[in-house]
């Protein structure tokens, strides 16, 4: 597998290269997620079954270290059921997931799979709406999240400027202190991908990130999106085709259809594809 | 134009954070010892003052206000749950009544042979024919050993029974009925004569607490700044978890667990710590309430207490610490009057102020005052 230049300094800059700096391929992190392999992600014949029902079916995929991947399908064709195979919230029937070369998610939970690096934005935006800005940001960022060290959490000078530093990323900074709950649709989906970016993942999966938004919005998502190219790997899941054909540039596009690949290309291969205007460029 | 941004960012953000942390405002504070120095001098007017003067105040309502800093005190411990976390227990009667009877079985043997039957054993005991303790009462002559039961019994009872429950993420309505069966199924345990807790008379007549007349005007005044203390003590510890980063994971997984789950947090743990931690406070307020009311039976475990408890603090206003503390003083104020005019109508009314309450006072009566303070605020500007 080819990467991106960006995508193999990336690589790099992920294993622990050790004090002299060297680049770290092959020595990794004990703890840490093994990208030497140069994919972030590997799905292998996924198959979920809900009473006989396929969501997912032999769906096999890898994402590739800094790669933005846009996946698009039509309605019911897996892709929210995918995510939350990933994250842990659904248990496949099949297969096996991987991240990296060393995790094997299906047996994490939630909460190990976040500590272990993936972040996940959900397609509704889901922000605590009772905390303010800052407290989303401060509740996400990443750090021991035990009980006790939580109970006794201190911020640093230098976690107050990764919020600072994120805020101004998502251009909230003038609402740092305003509740959550009280923001614009297309605000809170920033939040959310702020809250995201505090995590320090790996792997971000976004979930239809600029549903309901306004065009504005979406550009300026757009942009975001761009801006995290090469600095995380990213999969997005999306409806918005024009926004897919912003975002995805000259990466590759994976076609859903009834929970298994059907296509995987750049934009315009994919859009020439007969089968892919059949179920769905075409409806 | 991300960088441009960056540059951008406020300078003023780290000032900004420092004030933002202080336990409470200095009106709060103010407000709160003023608060606890009234209520402390209280008992000097019942010691001090001759019975015949102006500003005498009876043992009776000491002792009563003593009862209602218990009942604070159990608020106070189902709000944390409760108001923070979003965990309605309607089971704390349980936890309450444990620390009551750990508590309670300390205050019999001390009775000594001063009762009815002048036994070395306590009076049920020798009525229902037990010769011999338990092992579950064995060192409770030793006053230490039965605080240590107070906190524990309930802390583990709550850990254990926490544990499964959070594990299988049972939640809402269901974790509340749970925790009501649970009660109510320890309550009929309780009420049996042959599981060595004094059947449905429960444990009563004691004579004395650490060889103090339990009865003195100055033992009742001890106990009640105990208990003043006790709960001063735990508004802070309460304050201190709630403002804390913790708190905001608590209200996080009230608000939103599966998205605090995404974000790297096990709710378990937290769950487990808020909960157990109420329990143990519960369990604390039973223990205080024992010697002063003179009594503990299985009824403390019946539905009816636990659900007035939620009134409690539906009351005085849900997740605000201060709320629950006036919403249990103020509903068993109502009671004490209700009671003694029309005590068949209590229920009712309880019912009344709840369906009020939820209907006008979604913030109890503290969001009430915040919502006047706030229009009158408004008007001045």
């Amino acid at each position: 597998m080819t990467l991106h230049p960006a995508a193999e300094r990336d690589a790099q800059s992920l294993t622990e290269g050790g004090p002299s700096g060297e680049a770290g391929y092959g020595r990794v992190r004990p703890a840490g997620v093994d990208t030497s392999h140069g994919a972030i992600l590997y799905l292998e014949d996924i198959t979920v079954s809900f009473d006989g029902f396929k969501a997912l079916n032999n769906l096999s995929l890898d994402i590739g270290v800094g790669e933005l991947r846009c996946v698009i399908g039509p309605n019911g064709a897996g892709k929210t059921t995918m995510m939350d195979v990933i994250t842990g919230k659904t248990r496949p029937t099949g297969g096996t997931v991987f991240f990296g070369q060393n995790i094997d998610l299906t047996t994490l939970n939630e909460a190990q799979i976040a500590d272990a690096g993936i972040g996940r934005k959900f397609q509704r935006p889901t922000v605590f709406e009772n905390h303010t800005v800052f407290e989303n940001l401060e509740l996400a960022m990443k750090m021991n999240k035990g009980v006790r060290s939580t109970l006794f959490a201190r911020l640093s000078s230098e976690q107050q400027d990764r919020i600072s530093d994120t805020l101004a990323l998502i251009r909230l900074t003038p609402e740092i202190w305003r509740l959550a709950g009280l923001l614009s649709h297309g605000q809170k989906q920033w939040l959310e991908i702020g809250m995201l970016l505090m995590q320090e993942p790996q792997l971000l999966l976004l979930d239809e990130p600029v549903a309901g938004m306004t065009d504005a919005e979406t550009e300026r998502t757009g942009e975001l999106l761009n801006e995290l190219r090469g600095k995380h790997s990213l999969m997005v899941v999306e409806h918005d085709m024009d926004f897919v054909t912003q975002i995805a540039g000259p990466g590759k596009v994976t076609v859903l259809h009834e929970g298994s690949v059907l296509a995987e290309g750049t934009m315009a291969h994919v859009q020439a594809d007969p089968r892919v205007i059949e179920v769905y460029l075409g409806r | 134009m991300n960088q441009a941004a960056t540059l951008a960012a406020p300078p003023s953000l780290h000032p900004a954070l420092m004030t933002r942390r202080s336990l409470f405002s200095p009106q709060a504070w103010l407000g709160l010892l003023v608060a606890v120095a009234f209520l402390a001098v209280l008992p000097m007017a019942n010691l001090v003052f001759a019975p015949d003067h102006p500003l005498h105040i009876s043992s009776y309502a000491v002792a009563l206000l003593g009862k209602f800093m218990c009942y604070a005190l159990a608020a106070l411990a189902l709000d944390l749950v409760w108001g923070y976390a979003g965990i309605l227990s309607l089971g704390h009667g349980l936890f309450f009544a444990l620390g009551g009877y750990a508590h309670g079985m300390y205050l019999m043997r001390s009775i000594g042979r001063d009762g009815v039957y002048q036994s070395d054993l306590p009076d049920f005991m020798v009525f229902l024919n037990w010769k011999t303790y338990p092992w579950y009462w064995w060192g409770t002559e030793h006053f230490a050993y039965a605080w240590f039961l107070v906190l524990f019994v309930p802390g583990l009872l709550a850990f254990l029974f926490g544990y499964f429950a959070f594990r299988s993420r049972i939640k809402g309505v269901y974790f509340s009925i749970i925790t009501q069966a649970l009660t109510y199924a320890a309550m009929l345990l309780f009420f049996r004569n042959d599981t060595g807790f004094g059947g449905n008379n429960g444990f009563t007549d004691f004579k004395r607490i650490l060889g103090f007349d339990i009865t003195a005007a100055s033992t009742r005044a001890g106990l009640y700044w105990i208990t003043l203390a006790v709960l001063f003590g735990a508004l802070i510890l309460a304050r201190v978890i709630t403002q804390s980063k913790l708190g905001r994971v608590l209200t996080a997984v009230r608000d939103s667990e599966s998205r605090l789950r995404f974000i790297g947090y096990d709710p378990l743990g937290f769950k487990l710590f808020v909960w157990t931690l109420s329990a143990v406070l519960c369990g604390i307020a039973g223990a205080l309430y024992v010697p002063q009311v003179g009594i503990i039976n299985p009824g403390e475990m019946s539905t009816e207490n636990s659900i007035e408890m939620v009134i409690w603090v539906a009351t005085g206003g849900r997740g605000t610490l201060i709320g629950p503390i006036i919403g249990a003083g103020a509903v068993n104020g109502l009671k004490t009057w209700f009671t003694s005019v029309l005590p068949e109508y209590w229920l009712y009314c309880l019912g009344l102020i709840f369906v009020l309450v939820t209907l006008f006072l979604p913030q109890g009566i503290v969001g009430l005052v915040r919502r006047i303070m706030r229009h009158r605020e408004e008007r001045r500007v």
